[in-house]
């Protein structure tokens, strides 16, 4: 689709939905593709919102199981239970929730197709896909390779399969965890993983050394994350940057190898975290552009290559917002605002919004970053002034207090969402 | 007081029916429930005396009052927005 025709058929969306007869005749109808902490606060941020508005939740697991704190399982300091959430309370704010796959939609006719065929209208859909592994981008890591050496950046089994390789591992032996260039999932989630297994090794396995290989010269935290290994975990955790060498170009799984431009590293655990790319119905959509990544209003969370399709959370090209659960609701619920503004007839108004990521580096050290944003220059740009990571010279007690809080956020943005 | 009055006044007013929450209050809700029924150890606002509220955020803008997190976002906000912000959060129950 052209610009032109683009902007013709916005119009045109947007007059239909402005005309009194189409609100008096039947009640808006909003379709969420996908529940997690983006999708599912959007549906119900939608009925809260618009008690008119029907809403239809598409998501085929019954149980959501959370990405943050899915280190602390790894690590064997949590368990997967905790981790994990029903949709019971989805449902009572009158949500629809259909327990299958989005398989195509069709942004002409306004529909989506369900796994079993059943097409589903909408006049506004939200996709909140997450991500998906890119398994044509490593070479040699295909999901068979996933098995052996696990992912884990979707929780769930992948999260138990890497604990259990760790149990399993005796004391003395070498780690390796593979870090994805930019974008992906959780800016500082493959940091927090190393530090939380540096941590278990250190308790558990005091022989055994952990090695990151980085895609990058640069991450999220880095200098606070970098004080607290020397402080924490001298000798046991090594970061091997880009430009030292560490960019994994390909994998062997049948002998548990990661080769780099540099050499192999054969190791006793290997946790590859790879390129990723919104989930794959974006792409079905239309929405997705060549990166992998969905290009979005930064106002209204509307694609810019599809009208009356918005998109949020990981899948979402949300200019200084990570990829974060707590970006994902606070985009859920700002598109919940606009979709019920467009679909009875009002003018959305202008959005604010907050990340916060919390990071533990050891049980009882919690780290942060934090940033305010709004829409400038077609992007989500950083509110000048706010945001920024945690003091470098804080004292323990400061990292104590962050751990705490960070528990603290887990139960409260699990319970504005699924609770 | 009577500032805070004509506030929760005008935003009834600008607000749909059903309470739409101003700019950033939304987001707030990451770490400060929208509701008394979630249960969580984190700083309850809801029903909170909207004055408590703007003053804490006007502390922790100015750093007066000791933070881990809250000065750092409480930078990125107007009083305008804190005060919007702070009657919405006094109004949720």
């Amino acid at each position: 689709m052209n610009r032109r025709k683009f902007l013709k058929s916005t119009a045109a969306v947007s007059a239909g939905l402005f005309a009194p007869t189409l609100i008096a005749q039947a009640a808006p109808r909003v379709v969420v593709v996908g529940g997690g902490f983006a999708g599912a606060s959007c549906a119900r941020a939608l009925r809260k919102a618009d008690p008119r508005i029907a809403v239809t939740l598409v998501e085929p697991n019954a149980t959501f199981t959370a990405c943050p704190f899915s280190n602390a399982v790894i690590a064997g300091l949590r368990e997967l239970k905790a981790q994990q959430f029903t949709y019971e309370k989805v449902t009572a704010d009158g949500i629809t929730l259909v327990r299958t796959s989005a398989s195509a939609i069709d942004a002409q006719a306004r529909s989506v197709t369900l796994a079993d065929g059943t097409r589903l209208a909408y006049d506004r859909l939200v996709l909140a896909p997450g991500i998906d592994i890119r398994w044509d981008a490593l070479p040699g890591y295909g999901e068979s390779a996933a098995e052996r050496m696990p992912h884990a950046w979707k929780a769930g089994e992948q999260t138990l399969l890497l604990r259990r390789q760790l149990e399993a591992m005796e004391d003395g032996g070498l780690v390796v965890i593979a870090a994805p260039p930019n974008p992906f999932r959780c800016p500082p989630g493959p940091y927090e993983r190393a530090s939380l297994i540096a941590h278990y090794l250190k308790m558990r396995k005091p022989r055994s050394k952990l090695i990151v290989l980085d895609a990058k010269d640069v991450f999220s935290k880095q200098r606070l994350f970098q004080n607290a290994w020397a402080e924490l975990y001298p000798g046991l955790l090594e970061w091997v940057s880009l430009s030292k060498g560490g960019k994994v170009i390909s994998v062997d799984a049948a002998t548990n190898t990661l080769v780099t431009d540099f050499g192999r590293h054969q190791a006793a655990v290997v946790n590859v975290i790879p390129p990723q790319k919104a989930g794959s119905i974006a792409d079905v959509a239309g929405v997705a552009d060549r990166s992998g990544w969905c290009p979005i209003d930064p106002a209204t969370f509307e694609s810019k290559q599809q009208a009356g399709i918005h998109v949020i959370g990981d899948a979402a090209i949300a200019g200084a917002m990570p990829k974060s659960a707590f970006a994902a609701n606070s985009q859920a619920k700002v598109c919940a605002e606009v979709v019920a503004a467009l679909v009875t007839g009002r003018v959305p108004s202008a959005p604010k919004l907050i990340n916060t990521c919390y990071s533990l580096v050891a049980p009882d050290y919690g780290i942060t970053v934090a940033g305010v944003y709004r829409p400038a220059d077609g992007q989500l740009a950083d509110v000048p002034g706010a945001g920024g990571v945690s003091p470098m010279d804080a004292p323990r007690a400061t990292r104590a207090l962050e751990a705490q809080y960070a528990e603290a956020w887990f139960r409260t943005i699990t319970g504005e969402v699924f609770g | 007081m009577r500032v805070w009055i004509a506030a929760v006044v005008v935003l009834a007013w600008i607000a749909p029916a059903s309470g739409a929450p101003p700019a950033g209050a939304a987001a707030c809700s990451g770490c400060h429930a929208a509701s008394a029924a979630i249960v969580s150890p984190g700083p309850r606002l809801v029903g909170r005396d909207a004055a408590d509220i703007v003053n804490a955020m006007q502390e922790f803008r100015t750093g007066k009052r000791p933070a881990t997190i809250m000065d750092r976002i409480a930078k990125g906000f107007t009083d305008d927005e804190i005060q919007a912000i702070a009657a919405w959060y006094a109004m949720q129950r």
